[in-house]
């Protein structure tokens, strides 16, 4: 149901330019694997303990891996030596995992005579990674159908109330998130710790302490899910568990969500190379792989446009988050991911003291929705402009609330009074899903009662950024995504090919590389 | 009629700056607004325990506007209440950063004028903050609320490392790039992260031998003027700061210091026309 009068023809040719501009990406994407990608396949073949290495916990993955890459053999992939050694030594994949963690067992490249017999055994292997998967799924299913799930794609019914916890400490933030859930949020996302996104590996266990964050680690993502699981069955609802697909270690963090049976991932083709400076092609290369294992897993994934807005003028810049969102569409779909899992963001970030900024945030965030009607689209809050004056701030959030329901928004992520001051209190929290029940209540018909007025200011913004955006686009596929980035295409930040964190673990993919996954998660899995 | 007269002679109160305390509506009345949660049931003691509460933060006549149960096992309430004890404003004494504010073009001018060559400023977010909308309020040629950033000054040289920069390479980087001064942008603060990251640059500076070569300077929402000379630094700014009060001082900061250096030890010195030097 579109409302605003947009041309489809300029919509369309920016689908083709999106497509136009990721072939030569997809192409380079086939031709490698990355030490994530590799890590992540041992983690869904049941690899999934840690190992004391001089003081520290290392993830076993992260040892076999950089054994494997420091002996120059990871180019075939790790299942071959892997799967190699297991037929040797008759051990399960996660006994071996074990013993090659400890370096009691080592992993070498196999005779090429037991290719046949390795790249059977592997394939049986992925195959019952992937009913592992297609498990946890039917289970998180089941448990929907059973305690009642409102959630719609298109978000007919309203907005999903999606809050933050970010205690630093699990145990705690499952205490915040009942409180959330009890009054009303549908929707949990625990912040991870500030820049865990650069570690190169996933941390281990339950952890207690971290930064603006927790860790997200497999065991906390267990917590969490078994807490809200409870809660749900409680409440009579069914409440979402969200984290970070991100970083240098994405693979990973989709195949343990998966695991865990995580609801939404945040997870960006593009996020990671312009605001956490990782190199270009470890993030595109890791983000099809994850979103592969995302499709198989049906999670909706939320990817990062918002951010865009903190950077750059949010007035200015409406154009490159549209952009972006056409890029991203366009990876997801490459990925094998439906519309109704694509969670595209956007925010409402600009200048309150605009005149008639409101009816500039209600075009684009109306443009959003009639663009991308299928999809779970995910509206951010105000951020840039909130200082302590939590009054004021709590009014910018109401407001931004109205445009949420009236432009039939599918994911909403509540704004904090408190936004800019620290992680939200229990009381934030509280005060903010009143604020979001009161106005997605009292304004629920809205979005279907009002028309815009054709040609009016509403309908002209929105031309004039779909304009813009299609002119992005045109500038990119004449450069090139990657130079375009170079050349401050997105959030006026340059990154280089060569440059970032991660570039030495992307690996070009050698003569029989192995890893059935790769087509196991595209064949879509149980009633899709 | 008579009442209008009699309003004519009526005389508001004027603060008491000896005794000054919070007001609402009448001088004096020392009203405040509370809002904070209890780890409690919402319950008649749960109410009772938040009065007595505030009887102990030296609140009176309480009046609880609410208590609402935020979630099971926990009582949120908004209170108004009013405040016994008084401050003496006379007696108040607050470091703030010493220096008058400038336009770009004065700053570029003095820079020009007294200094001669480009000042070369360097900004970061360090640790692990990724936090750039600071800094890049600060640097950015666009700049924050209608003031240019430093990337404007014809006469500043400013380099953006952006975010997530190691405290070495920060300090590393400045040594090498000739830097006259050093931005650091600070916006995680739990567990007083940014306290720790701040002395431990500081630190090293220290160590390093070039403190007080060169102008060290602290930003962030939770960043004050006092709590960046404690870890160290030369001066802090807050919430609002615009790049011309950080400009306006990083010159000032900087002359101050040339000038000690040609005029050692003369009595000529209490004389100087430009501000107090700062504390340390």
């Amino acid at each position: 149901m579109s409302r605003l009068n947009l041309d489809t023809a300029q919509i369309q040719e920016c689908r083709k330019l999106a497509e136009k501009i990721s072939k030569p990406v997809e192409e380079m994407i086939a031709g490698h694997t990355t030490l994530a990608i590799e890590r992540a396949t041992l983690r869904l073949l049941g690899v999934n303990g840690a190992v004391q290495q001089s003081q520290q916990v290392v993830p076993e993955v992260n040892v076999i891996i950089e054994d494997l890459h420091k002996a120059g053999i990871l180019g075939q992939g790790v299942l071959r030596p892997f799967v190699g050694a297991m037929l040797d030594s008759g051990l399960s994949p996660t006994e071996l995992g074990r013993q090659a963690a400890l370096r009691k067992v080592k992993l070498s490249a196999p005779p090429p005579g037991r290719s046949r017999q390795i790249e059977a055994k592997a394939l049986e292997l992925c195959r019952q990674a992937v009913a592992g998967l297609d498990g946890a799924r039917t289970v998180r299913d089941g448990l929907r159908a059973q305690v009642g799930d409102r959630f719609n794609a298109q978000g007919k019914g309203g907005p999903c109330l999606y809050v933050i916890v970010a205690t630093g400490n699990i145990y705690e933030d499952v205490v915040q998130a009942r409180a959330a859930a009890q009054a009303g949020a549908e929707a949990i996302a625990v912040i991870r710790s500030t820049a865990q996104s650069l570690l190169d590996y996933v941390p281990h266990g339950a952890t207690t302490e971290g930064f603006g964050g927790t860790y997200a680690t497999q065991e906390n993502f267990r917590i969490m899910r078994e807490a809200l699981d409870e809660e749900s069955k409680k409440l009579g609802r069914y409440i979402r568990l969200t984290n970070y697909c991100s970083g240098l270690c994405m693979p990973e963090i989709a195949a343990l969500g998966a695991l865990e049976r995580l609801d939404f991932l945040l997870n960006d083709a593009m996020y990671g190379i312009l605001f956490r400076d990782i190199n270009m092609k470890r993030t595109l290369i890791d983000q099809h792989f994850s979103r592969n294992i995302i499709a198989r897993s049906r999670i909706v994934i939320h990817t990062g446009e918002d951010n865009y807005l903190t950077t750059a003028d949010a007035t200015e810049n409406g154009h490159q988050v549209l952009a972006s969102q056409f890029i991203n569409e366009r990876f997801a779909r490459h990925a094998g991911m439906s519309d109704d899992l694509m969670g595209l963001g956007h925010a409402q970030e600009m200048n309150p003291e605009h005149p008639n900024v409101f009816l500039l945030e209600l075009a684009r965030a109306q443009m959003t929705r009639d663009i991308f009607p299928r999809s779970p689209i995910k509206f951010m809050p105000p951020t840039r402009f909130k200082c302590g004056d939590i009054f004021y701030s709590h009014l910018m959030d109401a407001m931004f609330n109205l445009v949420g329901v009236t432009t039939g928004q599918t994911i909403q992520l509540l704004g904090m009074p408190t936004e800019a001051m620290h992680t939200p209190l229990l009381q934030d929290r509280w005060m903010s899903i009143k604020n979001a029940r009161y106005i997605f209540n009292g304004a629920r018909d809205l979005g279907s009662e009002i028309t815009f007025k054709p040609g009016g200011m509403v309908e002209g913004w929105a031309t004039k950024v779909l304009g813009d955006t299609l002119t992005h686009l045109r500038m990119i596929d004449a450069k090139g995504l990657f130079r375009a980035i170079e050349e401050k295409a997105f959030a006026e930040v340059s990154r280089k090919e060569t440059g970032g964190k991660g570039h030495a673990g992307v690996l070009t993919r050698e003569e029989g590389y192995l890893n059935p996954l790769f087509d196991l998660l595209g064949e879509g899995g149980p009633n899709p | 009629m008579t009442a209008k007269s009699k309003n004519a002679k009526y005389e508001v109160a004027q603060a008491n700056l000896k005794k000054l305390k919070p007001y609402g509506d009448i001088m004096d009345d020392g009203t405040v607004q509370l809002c904070f949660t209890l780890p409690v049931e919402p319950s008649p003691e749960a109410r009772e325990a938040a009065i007595q509460l505030c009887e102990k933060m030296g609140f009176e006549q309480i009046k609880v506007a609410t208590m609402e149960r935020a979630a099971q096992g926990f009582a949120l309430f908004v209170i108004y209440a009013n405040l016994k004890h008084t401050v003496d404003f006379t007696r108040i004494h607050v470091l703030k950063v010493d220096a008058a504010r400038r336009s770009r073009e004065e700053i570029d001018e003095l820079i020009a004028t007294r200094i001669g060559r480009k000042l070369v400023v360097m900004g970061a977010c360090t640790g692990y903050d990724a936090h750039t909308v600071g800094i890049d309020a600060i640097m950015n040629m666009k700049g924050f609320a209608g003031d240019y950033g430093l990337e404007r000054y014809q006469w500043i040289d400013a380099r953006n490392l952006g975010a997530q920069v190691l405290n070495d390479e920060l300090l590393r980087r400045a040594v090498a790039e000739n830097a006259d001064a050093v931005l650091v942008s600070k916006v995680v603060t739990q567990h007083n992260i940014h306290m720790r990251d701040m002395k431990d640059l500081m630190n090293r500076a220290k160590q390093m031998g070039i403190n007080e070569k060169i102008v060290f300077v602290a930003g962030g929402p939770r960043v004050t003027h006092p709590l960046a000379l404690e870890c160290g630094f030369d001066a802090g700014f807050g919430v609002g700061t615009k790049p011309s009060d950080v400009a306006s001082y990083i010159v000032e900061e900087i002359l101050r210091r040339s000038e000690k250096q040609r005029a050692p030890v003369q009595v000529a010195k209490k004389k100087r026309p430009l501000p107090k030097a700062r504390r340390k």
